[in-house]
């Protein structure tokens, strides 16, 4: 069974009396612990399928299966308790609360996910072990160098032990060896078992993931799983 | 999410924005100040009227000459009303009823006091030994009139406090001559200073025996009976009765007023709790403007931290919790606001009370209970808009405004 399950979404946005399909007939299936990047031209639909794997929007058509459970018909509250569980997110942008700490932020989803304090403190310590942040724990966003922040929001991001990570773009505010770093941070954890889609127009590190999916004008163009299959 | 973390991160979320959360709770405070302090001056104004009202002494009855009803003008109404007038001897009669402790005549007028090489005008009144304990006076020097004959009295005075300083200064009045209108009398005692009670500055009255006050006018009238019942609950035995005795004495006829000290307080209680009442709520309007201050400070703070809202959608917020967090920053707002006002407010009146020592400026607890009750309710009302607002925010794009 796939992880994740994409049959014949269709994703249609109204801007004011023109109708833009940013998403047509998309039929996918990505398996758990698996590399996927998702690629293409800005407008190609590549964010709007990432919200739509990450439940923060919803399908106009089709189905969306994760973990073998239709997600599309959930209702609010419940697919918020599936983002909380069994999805992370890595944005361009890190997206901390610049008034907390790192540990603070690190927390964050624990604490939204009404974990107690004492739980929270001993994942949080392990977290900033792991992602060799130890040091930083009491500073705020704005005392981090952006590698740092990144690796913050990537803690945060995994702190839940979702089922798949979604990173939009984790490099896009990073300078070269920075960037590096972080991908290198995301496919140690891929090597452990997570799986891991990022979005990207970076070719090179497009290139790094050992799926490629390449989006273009709202449909699927190639996917170098099925090379054959799309190619349509 | 627990709810002690909603609080702390409400918490954490007001004291990040420091300017914009101290003026709302600025605005609150302001609001509940000024409903603890009008209302503070407001009831002290009452208890001011209420004291001097007691300090006229305790279960006052008073007889005033007249009746206070309206009646028909018919050739019948004519013949029967005429109202006749307040004697001593009534109110000797009066002293005989067995509810009634003390009595004493008033008689009242203007005349020149003379005395020391100086000239003032003063109001003469005259009375007997008993104004003394019914009023609760204090003599300051010597004694007050002496008892005895209330139809002969004896040619002495007893001068008000401000009398005393104006005429004599700081030299020995006790014992002096002073001449009162043709009336020649000796001093036999000084009041101490009291104030205003009964529509006179009692400070500059003298007081003379109720028969040389009517002789000096030239009248047998009086202006007031004041009769002390011998307890609370006899007050209306007392109206009963001397209505009774005087009306017998008048020749059937009710030609008098018999009013109370309590129904004249429960007038005055009733009209300053009004007035209260009104600058309370003229007060709560600040209050109501306070909350709407929070409401936009909420809706700015949405604004301000969609893409954190954005980001707590994200990261498994559901949309109650969300909501919930907003409402708790709202009511910490106001409520932080309430207390600090109602802080300002006690020490507002207590500055008051420095200032005028005569004035019980002290909050009714209605009003502070209303003023707290108001601040909470109106900065939760008006956070309700905001928090719903932020529950509601698509979090894609949330997310895309950072």
């Amino acid at each position: 069974m796939a992880l994740i399950e994409l049959a014949g979404i269709e994703r249609v946005f109204h801007l004011g009396d023109s109708v833009v399909h940013a998403l047509t007939r998309l039929d996918v299936g990505i398996e758990a612990g698996e590399y996927v990047a998702i690629m293409g031209p800005s407008g190609s639909g590549k964010s709007t399928l990432l919200n739509l794997l990450g439940l923060l929007d919803r399908p106009d058509a089709g189905i969306y299966r994760l973990e073998g459970r239709d997600v599309t018909t959930l209702t609010p509250d419940e697919q918020a308790t599936v983002r909380s569980r069994r999805i992370g997110f890595v944005f361009q942008s890190f997206h901390l609360v610049p008034r907390l700490t790192a540990a603070e932020n690190i927390a964050l989803p624990m604490m939204l996910a009404g974990i107690g304090a004492a739980e929270r403190a001993q994942r949080v310590a392990t977290a900033l072990k792991d992602f060799g942040l130890e040091k930083r724990a009491d500073h705020r966003p704005d005392q981090l160098s952006g590698g740092q922040r990144q690796r913050v929001a990537i803690a945060r991001a995994t702190v839940m032990q979702p089922a798949v990570l979604l990173a939009d773009e984790p490099t896009g505010n990073l300078d070269r060896a920075t960037g590096d770093d972080v991908i290198h941070l995301l496919e140690a954890l891929n090597a452990r078992g997570m799986t891991l889609i990022v979005v990207t127009h970076d070719q090179k590190i497009g290139s790094r993931a050992r799926r490629q999916l390449m989006m273009e004008d709202g449909e699927l163009k190639f996917d170098s799983a099925r090379p054959a299959a799309v190619a349509g | 999410m627990r709810t002690a973390d909603i609080l702390r991160f409400a918490r954490d979320a007001a004291t990040g924005y420091p300017l914009r959360t101290s003026l709302s709770v600025l605005a609150m405070a302001i609001g509940v100040a000024a409903v603890v302090v009008l209302t503070a001056l407001g009831d002290g104004a009452r208890r001011y009227v209420v004291d001097q009202f007691s300090a006229l002494g305790s279960n006052l009855v008073i007889v005033l000459p007249g009746r206070s009803a309206t009646g028909g003008f018919s050739p019948a109404n004519a013949l029967t009303t005429t109202p006749r007038d307040l004697t001593v001897d009534d109110a000797f009669a009066l002293t005989r009823l067995p509810s009634v402790r003390r009595v004493a005549p008033l008689a009242a007028g203007n005349s020149e006091i003379s005395a020391n090489g100086r000239l003032r005008e003063v109001v003469v009144a005259g009375t007997a030994s008993t104004y003394l304990d019914i009023r609760s006076f204090r003599m300051a020097q010597g004694s007050f009139l002496p008892e005895g004959d209330w139809s002969r009295g004896a040619p002495v005075a007893v001068i008000g406090s401000k009398i005393k300083e104006e005429i004599f200064g700081s030299t020995q009045a006790v014992g002096e001559l002073i001449r009162l209108g043709d009336r020649r009398l000796r001093i036999v005692g000084v009041l101490r200073p009291v104030g205003q009670g009964l529509g006179m500055n009692t400070d500059e009255v003298v007081f003379v025996p109720a028969a040389v006050a009517q002789s000096l006018f030239n009248t047998n009238t009086l202006f007031r009976i004041l009769i002390e019942a011998r307890s609370r609950g006899e007050i209306e035995a007392v109206k009963r009765e001397v209505t009774a005795v005087l009306k017998a004495r008048h020749g059937g006829e009710e030609d008098i007023t018999v009013i109370t000290q309590d129904a004249v307080l429960a007038t005055f209680d009733r009209l300053l709790r009004a007035l209260t009442a009104a600058v309370a709520g003229i007060a709560a309007i600040s209050l109501a403007v306070a909350g709407i201050l929070v409401m936009n400070v909420m809706l700015v703070a949405v604004t301000q931290r969609t893409g954190e809202i954005g980001l707590l959608k994200a990261l498994g917020a559901r949309g109650a919790t969300i909501r919930n967090a907003f409402m708790a920053e709202a009511a910490m707002l106001s409520l932080v606001g309430a207390f600090t006002g109602y802080g300002l407010g006690l020490f507002g009146a207590f500055v008051l009370r420095q200032l005028y020592p005569v004035f019980p400026a002290y909050p009714p607890d209605w009003a502070v209970i209303a003023a707290l009750g108001t601040a909470l309710s109106t900065g939760l009302l008006f956070g309700i808009m905001p928090a719903r607002r932020a529950a509601r925010l698509d979090p894609v794009q949330a997310l895309m405004k950072h």
